[in-house]
């Protein structure tokens, strides 16, 4: 099956500085895919070329199989989300919706019925009457994507809809997103550097970095698997050292951190030998917490240290505990199943990961 | 503490009184009741509508008028049709070092006062004057062509002289409206026509009917560009009335004809303001 939306090799400059480079994706039908990335790598860039307000400086952009780039924005089958909605002001909220349709030069009353039932879709019927300046933000968003979906577009594009909304808001609106996108069983690619937003709602997510495409894969692959240094540090938290490699054996290896620790971890079939400079990667969930050290037989990283901070976050807590030996601070996820209520700074705790948990990375990657 | 604030709020409040009472309201009760007299005998003066009747019995008096209220109008749609895409290059299109450089072309003229300006033109074209120059030279004309003293000249002129207070509240509300909005506008299957239509022209209705109101107020009160580009003929109302003032001492009349012409300018901006359903407030704002 074709994909509803290629980038071939997509490239743009402006002047000598290369904002978009040499991008390559396919997303199939009815798909959530997510461009992820820190502010200012091109993710905008992209969504411009796709709607047709760029041009590409080379590659090519095909929809359906049919490359778009001699066709202009108008009469491209895609939609776009703005990052600040860009709602018509001067109509009110039906007219808003309607603009599209009006445009195809569809009749009067089909339009009326077709505004209603996406204002019913999106859970805000009968509101057709209102200004635009009338409503909350996060019903703003839903009429900016009632606007798009109402023309039935192969692909809609959302640039960071989001962005604009507090973070009560932007949580509900991240499942109800996904909800719409079921309802309307339409492509979605949306734009994020909110990473969360992506793990939650994509099927797919590329993750992008200063122009280049780093990982393309499900939130899975991106969070357990990552494939470059940048990866691993952007998706997740992480504990990360910098250090030389002393040995290598098969998978596994031993590194050596500027700090003086000795750590094993995983090359997860990266070719890295003995010698190099390298970084590893570990998650805080990762690593276990306890008391004694009577449990840790199986991990191959032990340590020892003291709690020098706790940092509460509900579910997400963590803490600090310092290496006696090497003097590094390392973050641990805190259990809050209640057996470690009464930690407190200063303690003393055992802490341990696997081999494999240690993702290790060439060094100077990124 | 309260009263204290209330004093305070009087004392701000008197200058604006008192500039509204002594240039506005004073002059124009007295203007009235000077048009009210009617002159029976020497220092003698009756109450009646007289001066009115003269108005609107005399045909050129009628002429007048409504021709300088067509014009006005017109001159006003000229100058919003050039200015409109003017204003839309401006705010829309170039960008950065050259928007500021263009915005400030357009304000040099007022550098110089209007006689200066207007002299200008009766350089450019008058019968010995730099175009008629230029068309028998190329020999586009085989004698001297007078352009000055016709309607035309008056329009070319009062279109110039209201330019700026024209390009000005357009490029504001044109630069207030975000770039994405017009966008989103051919993103959705509009056409360079239906976006101007439907979105950046409702956009900037607010600095339409402002800078309309404003050029036709300034074309309708104008008095040196079509005494000067327009000869003798061409008569315009505000001419009329310093002539009544001035020339005849006629004092009665003149009153008479300047309330005709606040009429008329309120007749014609608030029924401005209602064929495009603006407030005034919302225009000012
Ligand atoms: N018209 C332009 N001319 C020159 N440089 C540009 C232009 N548009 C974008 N850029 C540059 O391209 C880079 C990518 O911009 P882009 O808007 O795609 O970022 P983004 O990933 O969408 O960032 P954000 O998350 O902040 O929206 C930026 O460094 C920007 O300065
Ligand atoms: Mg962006």
């Amino acid at each position: 099956m074709t994909p509803d939306l290629e980038s071939i090799r997509l490239t743009k400059r402006f002047g000598d500085f290369t904002a978009v480079d040499d991008v390559s994706f396919a997303v199939p039908a009815g798909s959530f895919f997510s461009i992820l990335g820190p502010s200012g790598c091109g993710k905008t860039t992209i969504m411009r070329m796709i709607a047709g307000f760029l041009d590409p400086s080379s590659g090519d952009i095909e929809i359906k199989g049919k490359s778009v780039l001699n066709v202009p924005p108008n009469k491209r089958p895609v939609n776009m989300v703005f990052q600040h909605l860009a709602l018509f002001p001067m109509m009110n909220i039906a007219d808003n919706i309607g603009y599209g349709l009006r445009r195809r030069k569809m009749p009067r009353a089909e339009i009326a019925r077709k505004v209603e039932e996406a204002l019913e879709r999106i859970g805000l019927p009968g509101i057709g009457n209102r200004k635009i300046n009338e409503l909350s933000g996060g019903q703003k968003q839903r009429v900016a994507i009632a606007r798009c979906m109402v023309m039935e577009p192969d692909v809609l594009l959302l640039d960071e809809p989001l962005g604009a909304l507090d973070l009560k808001l932007r949580e509900h609106m991240k499942i109800e997103l996904k909800s719409l996108q079921a309802a309307f069983d339409t492509t979605f690619i949306y734009i994020t550097h909110d990473q969360s937003e992506a793990l939650v709602m994509s099927d797919q997510i590329a993750v992008m970095n200063e122009g280049r495409f780093e990982q393309t894969g499900t939130g899975q692959d991106l969070y357990y698997r990552p494939e470059t240094a940048f990866v691993a540090g952007f998706i997740g938290e992480s504990n990360r050292w910098r250090g030389r490699i002393e040995r290598v054996m098969g998978d596994e290896l031993e590194m050596r951190t500027d700090t003086g620790m000795l750590m094993r971890g995983a090359t997860h079939g990266r070719g890295l030998k003995a010698g190099d400079s390298a970084e590893i990667f570990v998650r805080p969930e990762a690593i276990r917490l306890a008391r004694d050290a009577s449990n840790f037989e199986d991990f191959d990283n032990r340590i020892t240290g003291r709690v020098t901070s706790l940092l509460f976050n509900g579910a997400a807590s963590r803490i600090l505990v310092r290496d006696a030996a090497a003097n590094e601070e390392i973050e641990v996820n805190l259990p809050q199943s209640g057996e470690y209520a009464s930690l407190a700074r200063g303690d003393e705790v055992q802490i341990g990961w696997s081999g494999a948990q240690g993702n290790c990375f060439a060094a100077g990657a990124d | 503490m309260h009263s204290g604030a209330r004093i305070g709020f009087f004392l701000l409040l008197t200058p604006l009184v008192l500039w509204l009472a002594l240039l506005i309201v004073i002059p124009h009760i007295d203007m009235f009741l000077v048009s009210m007299r009617e002159r029976v005998g020497v220092r003698q003066y009756e109450t009646s509508f007289a001066n009115y009747l003269t108005f609107f019995t005399e045909p050129l008096y009628i002429r007048t008028f409504v021709r300088t209220a067509v014009m006005s109008v017109l001159a006003t749609i000229i100058t919003l049709l050039i200015a409109f895409p003017v204003s839309l290059y401006i705010a829309k299109i170039v960008r950065g070092r050259l928007q500021q450089v263009l915005f400030v072309l357009c304000l040099i003229p007022f550098y110089v006062s209007e006689l200066v300006r207007t002299f200008g033109w009766m350089i450019l074209l008058r019968e010995t004057g730099l175009v008629s120059n230029l068309l028998q030279w190329t020999g586009l004309a085989d004698q001297p062509v007078e352009m000055l003293y016709n309607d035309a000249a008056i329009m070319i002129g009062l279109v110039y002289t209201s330019m700026l207070f024209m390009v000005v509240p357009l490029v504001t509300t044109l630069e207030s409206l975000d770039d994405s909005v017009i966008e989103a506008g051919y993103d959705l299957g509009g056409n360079g026509f239906s976006v101007l239509r439907e979105i950046i022209i409702p956009h900037a209705a607010p600095g339409i009917v402002s800078g309309s109101i404003v050029v036709f107020m300034l074309s309708l009160g104008n008095y040196l560009t079509p005494t000067m580009l327009g000869g003798k003929d061409s008569l315009w109302f505000t001419e009329m009335i310093y002539n009544q003032f001035i020339v005849r001492f006629n004092w009665e009349l003149g009153a008479a004809f300047g309330f005709m012409l606040l009429i008329l300018s309120s007749v014609i901006v608030w029924s401005m303001l209602k064929l495009t359903r603006q407030s005034l407030e919302e225009t000012m704002a």
